[in-house]
């Protein structure tokens, strides 16, 4: 066991929107769709990030500069050193031949365009909705458009690209009148904001449609011991039971959708 | 079967195994959690009476030999620990009608987890001031928890509060005067630091002072840890509290010392508990209950079910009927 940050060199920056950037390193252990890294910037800050691909050799997070840490890691550049530990969590799983539904929203994207990105090999098909605010906002986009077997249906808040509405709507009316094509889906999957995976949540319950979502919470340690990110009220740690777990034990978190906890363990709603 | 249980203070507990404070301690469900994995008892995190804002990350570092942590203790103060022993509470009546029913939603494997009568709480506090002390101690006694827990031994707040009460007796027995006075009849154990000369006279001046149990031992150190290639510490606080398997050897021996001085203190052991062996060595030293922490971090949530059950063959491979008659019989 060693939950020490290993130092990483980057090997490559790739600028993917004028807010996201895409950093690869190499990295001793393998990561799966789902899992996520701890990435600690030194004299900073640590914090828990999504592997956004991992290609049996190097890891890629990817990061929004919105805060303090991912504004520094977004200043990174090729050789400077980072520290990483990980990778942590469930995986995103699925059965081969699998027909898929994945629900992003957002940044949401980058888990499972890696989860396509594989799954896809193992025969599945996938429908992937893709929501934003507008279409500045939809990174991945030109590489999950390209992945065999996959259909991409952006959706926007402005309609400024594909759907316009949220991409749970979008998902709804493709499925047809009365849900007429939801036996068409074998599973779904969804990574974004939690609003909006309550929706994917409850369409996906209502249809009987096995699905999993990934349930983030505020972590420090990311191996189940600090309990900073515990839900209400099975009080499981969402880094180590999560983040990505199945709809029936999501229905179980009674604050799903409605709060969560800061670095203080205090209530905070959606 | 063996017989697990003990008295502690007074409170029947199921079984020894309680989780340290600090870990998963957050929140109630977080608690009820820790008792259906099979904890004995569980334990809060530290409260303080108003906000505290722990140390940035990283705060927590760890590997197969130790785990080095500097959380910083942060809370969000009285209102927050209200809002959560009172649904502690709630879901343990919800736990405890289960298991009477045999529907119980446990998720240990092993008859001696599953076996419940009660799952006592404990209530760890902390103050930077002995006022602040009295008053979160009496704001915390309103709320009935089974057993106070006095931290005074956090060994990485020292920059912002100093050093710890637990350093020096008088201090130590300061704090345990003023909390000793507002809680009533709830039973009051003080968590040591292993940090100091001479810890017997320190425990002997907070039993003078009131303390009916004491919880033995705070992590060690501070020590630290360097990134090499960065060269930088790794914790964000530079220094943190040593725990892990290592830790053990040394909390045996304290343990040991300050039961044979004060033979009638009961003892929460706490360092380096990995497996039902060793809280069973630790009971050996003199503990009632053993307090499992980093333990966590090596075998999951788990592990209160698994050393349920190795202490439960061990005691049966040896004869032992009850796992209390084992408590201080070190030779």
């Amino acid at each position: 066991m060693n939950l020490f940050p290993s130092s990483v060199r980057i090997t490559k920056v790739n600028k993917e929107t004028p807010l996201v950037t895409s950093l690869v390193f190499e990295y001793p252990e393998r990561a799966a769709p789902g899992q996520f890294v701890m990435v600690w910037v030194p004299g900073v800050d640590e914090k828990p990030m999504s592997v956004a691909f991992d290609d049996g050799k190097s890891i890629t997070v990817s990061v929004a500069a919105v805060g303090t840490l991912s504004k520094a890691l977004s200043e990174k550049k090729v050789g400077d050193v980072i520290g990483v530990r990980g990778p942590f969590g469930q995986k995103f799983t699925w059965k081969k031949g699998d027909r898929i539904a994945m629900l992003a929203g957002g940044y949401g994207v980058a888990p499972l365009y890696f989860a396509a990105h594989e799954a896809v090999k193992d025969g599945c098909t996938v429908d992937f909705f893709h929501g934003a605010r507008t279409h500045e906002y939809l990174p991945f986009a030109d590489r999950v458009e390209v992945l065999m077997n996959t259909t991409y249906y952006p959706a926007t808040d402005d309609g400024s690209r594909g759907f316009k509405g949220t991409s749970v709507a979008c998902w709804v009316e493709k499925m047809g009148d009365d849900y007429a094509e939801a036996q068409k889906y074998d599973l779904v999957m969804t990574c974004g904001p939690e609003r909006m995976m309550k929706a994917v949540s409850d369409v996906a319950f209502e249809l009987g449609i096995k699905a999993l979502v990934s349930v983030e919470r505020y972590m420090k340690c990311g191996f189940g011991i600090c309990g900073n990110c515990v839900v209400d009220d099975s009080g499981i740690t969402t880094c180590k039971k999560g983040t990505v777990m199945d709809n029936e034990e999501v229905r179980k978190i009674a604050e799903f959708g409605v709060y969560h906890r800061d670095s203080l363990g205090k209530k905070v709603n959606w | 079967m063996t017989d697990l249980s003990v008295k502690f203070c007074g409170v029947q507990f199921d079984n020894p195994l309680v989780n340290a404070s600090g870990i998963l301690g957050i929140t109630g469900a977080s608690l009820a959690n820790v008792g259906r994995n099979g904890a004995g008892g569980v334990t809060t995190k530290s409260l303080w009476l108003s906000e505290h804002v722990g140390h940035k990350s990283p705060v927590i570092i760890a590997n197969d030999y130790y785990m080095l942590n500097a959380v910083g203790l942060p809370d969000g103060g009285l209102e927050k620990a209200q809002s959560e022993i009172n649904h502690f509470i709630e879901l343990r009546r919800e736990f405890l009608k289960d298991f009477k029913a045999g529907s119980n939603d446990a998720v240990g494997k092993n008859a001696q987890a599953r076996k419940r009568k009660y799952l006592p709480l404990i209530a760890n506090i902390v103050a930077g001031k002995v006022e602040d002390f009295e008053n979160i101690a009496r704001e915390i006694a309103c709320l009935e928890p089974d057993i106070i827990e006095v931290n005074i031994s956090c060994p990485n707040v020292e920059s912002e509060l100093g050093k710890p009460f637990a350093c020096v007796a008088a201090d130590a027995a300061t704090v345990t005067r003023h909390v000793k006075k507002v809680v009533g009849n709830i039973p009051v154990t003080v968590k040591l630091s292993p940090n100091v000369e001479d810890i017997v006279s320190i425990a002997r001046a907070v039993v003078d002072a009131g303390a009916d149990a004491l919880t033995l031992i705070n992590t060690a150190g501070p020590g630290m840890a360097i990134n090499i290639e960065t060269r930088m510490p790794i914790l964000t606080n530079r220094v943190g509290g040593l725990s892990g398997a290592a830790l053990k050897p040394l909390a045996i021996k304290i343990i040991h010392d300050v039961h044979r001085a004060l033979p009638n203190i009961p003892i929460i052991g706490t360092g380096g508990v990995l497996s039902g062996q060793d809280a069973l060595e630790m009971m050996i030293a003199g503990a009632t209950l053993v307090g499992i922490g980093t333990g966590i971090a090596l075998r999951g949530v788990e592990i209160f079910d698994l050393a349920l059950r190795e202490m439960a063959d061990w005691c049966e491979e040896n004869g032992v009927e009850k796992v209390s008659d084992v408590i201080g019989t070190v030779k």
